[in-house]
């Protein structure tokens, strides 16, 4: 028997796998493919203290191997989703973690309060990595300070732990990912999308409504995982690696590079069972690797010998 | 409980220690399902249109005119998103879909072979809402080119009501209405039109649908293709009061509400709103579609 379950230190998980935010919804979507209770748990479609409406489309552009986003947060905001959808997923038995957006660093101190007395509520994920809300893709987790102060301010308004998500536009994620730290942050989980962008050659005009949007998926893996390598190196605070994961190799690679649990996203929109199949994946993996938990392949990557099995 | 026909939602109100809240359902979500499907039919109609017939007895069942397919065109990561097809037709066992080879995606699934495997998601989105008050009156659909996929099944769901149809079909020449023949074998009358001439009527569509009304008015108006046609459609239907229905086409991540990808401008409750043309739609009034 395989032991795939992985403990973050304020949060013990059945496996390591998280449905990520944005690619989700607020998980109800996903109820007619498989029982939520099998997963790791999954983090809510962010969430304002208001509704929002979101980017003018088109919001979606596909690219080889990827998605280029510019959603824009567009969402019923907390008190339509405590009492819409809340009271339908909070008695799964899986993490429930929710996804806190913020147009200023008060505003996620106050959603952060007004969900703090739900005890379902496993954690609270900062996105303060949405390239797809201020102009020009600028984001509160591409500077030091600010990630400091925002995840600080969260942490003296509620007791619920927090994880901070964290945008890979940045020179060094080590920087930022170490002041998420200092602030107090429960965890971190990287990386949000990278900014990027699309142009028709036969019309002149950018592929997105918004111009720029935030590349996900299969293209963005190798960057992603040198990043979680780098900030799981760096950090004591549990790392969740993102990027282009849709395979439970893939997922494995991302815990041997020092992620202590994973999210899958884009690979929702493939197959809407992807999350399932992955973690079945990470447990044949594991069978046939003679691996009794994997919580021991952590940050095992070998860098005495370079050279990889050739498959 | 308070159940909107329309939108699929039944509100649940639940009273719990002194404590009144609810929950939206969407009972659609129970009946689409993922299903591995085989092709057990494919046909090449004309240079590059296709029809692909996919066992799926599950999904069939439970389709009607207007719902549309997520189909998964290969298991590699190229090309990555699923592609939404409108249902062309249907029987107890399995669904029709109809394209037309236009780039990555439909290029990959027209080299599919009878008898291999594909997964598909469905049935999804609302589909048109064929109304009783519509018994034996006089009906026009207007499809423009690949649009033309959903209005076969819509056209045999509205002839067995005993309406009276018209087809208005319209292409740039007449390679790109291969299906007009099969509209015809099925007595529905057919009205072609081509930007070049190569059909009975030289024009746009809308152009002889405009003709066509001066002589009969219809009572309905059922519409899908490109979005300047609809656009047309909307206005001949607001300025002659002919109620319309149009199939919005989107770019879509997941198709059934959970990425917020696909969203366009719609009228709701007089206000403008970013709707989710998966879920939502894709078939809309054309009186509340916003066009920029």
């Amino acid at each position: 028997m395989v032991d795939i379950s992985v403990d973050l230190g304020f949060l013990r998980l059945k496996n390591p796998v998280l449905a990520a935010s944005g690619t989700f919804g607020y998980g109800i979507e996903f109820s007619p493919f498989f029982d939520l209770s099998r997963l790791g748990g999954f983090i809510v479609k962010g969430l304002y203290s208001t509704p929002k409406q979101g980017n003018p489309p088109p919001r979606l552009a596909e690219t080889d191997c990827g998605l280029i986003n510019s959603i824009g947060l567009p969402g019923i905001g907390v008190k339509r989703f405590l009492k819409e959808v809340f009271p339908q997923i909070k008695r799964l038995q899986t993490a429930i973690i929710i996804n806190i957006c913020g147009e200023n660093n008060q505003e996620y101190a106050s959603v952060a309060e007004h969900l703090d007395p739900y005890k379902e509520i496993s954690a609270f994920e900062l996105n303060i990595s949405c390239p797809n809300v201020k102009k020009g893709g600028i984001c509160p987790a591409q500077d030091p300070k600010e990630t400091y102060e925002i995840v600080k301010l969260v942490k003296n308004s509620c007791s619920t732990p927090v994880i901070t998500k964290l945008s890979p536009n940045v020179a060094d994620i080590t920087e930022i990912a170490l002041s998420a730290q200092e602030g107090g942050s429960d965890a971190l989980s990287l990386v949000n999308t990278f900014l990027a962008m699309g142009i028709d050659a036969k019309t002149r005009k950018p592929v997105l409504g918004n111009v720029m949007g935030g590349l996900s998926g299969p293209a963005i893996k190798p960057i992603a995982l040198r990043m979680v390598y780098q900030t799981a190196s760096a950090v004591k605070i549990p790392v969740i690696g993102i990027g282009g994961i849709m395979t439970g190799e893939d997922a494995v690679e991302f815990i041997i590079a020092g992620a202590n649990a994973v999210q899958v996203g884009t690979a929702n929109f493939t197959s809407p069972n992807s999350t399932l199949k992955i973690i079945n994946d990470i447990s044949d993996f594991c069978k046939k690797h003679h691996i009794k938990r994997i919580k021991d392949l952590v940050g095992t990557v070998d860098l005495n010998s370079q050279k990889k099995e050739n498959g | 409980m308070i159940i909107s026909k329309r939108a699929f939602y039944v509100k649940v109100f639940v009273a719990q220690k002194n404590q009144f809240w609810y929950f939206k359902f969407n009972i659609r979500s129970f009946m689409f399902k993922n299903q591995t499907a085989v092709i057990s039919r494919k046909e090449r109609w004309g240079e590059d249109y296709f029809l692909l017939s996919l066992e799926a007895p599950e999904i069939a069942v439970e389709s009607k005119p207007g719902q549309f397919l997520m189909v998964k065109i290969t298991q590699k990561p190229y090309p990555l998103l699923r592609r939404p097809f409108s249902i062309h037709d249907r029987d107890e066992n399995s669904l029709e879909i109809f394209f037309q080879n236009t780039g990555a995606g439909t290029s990959l699934l027209s080299e599919k072979k009878e008898g291999d495997k594909i997964e598909i998601l469905g049935p999804l989105g609302n589909g048109f809402h064929i109304e009783d008050k519509l018994k034996q009156k006089k009906i026009y659909l207007v499809g423009g080119g690949r649009g033309i996929a959903p209005l076969y099944f819509l056209a045999l769901e509205l002839k067995k009501k005993n309406l009276d149809i018209t087809l208005f079909y319209g292409g740039k020449s007449s390679a790109d209405l291969p299906m007009a023949p099969k509209f015809k074998i099925d007595n529905i009358r057919t009205l072609c039109s081509t930007e070049d001439g190569s059909s009975e009527f030289k024009g746009l569509v809308t152009d002889l649908f405009k003709k066509e009304i001066k002589a009969s008015v219809p009572c309905f108006i059922f519409a899908c293709g490109p979005e300047g046609m609809l656009k047309k459609i909307s206005e001949i239907s607001r300025v002659h009061q002919i109620p319309a229905e149009l199939s919005l086409e989107s770019i879509m991540g997941c198709g059934f509400g959970a990425c917020w990808g696909c969203v366009k401008k719609i009228k709701k409750k007089g206000t403008a709103v970013w709707s989710k043309v998966c879920e939502e739609g894709p078939v809309y009034k054309a009186q509340d579609v916003i066009w920029d």
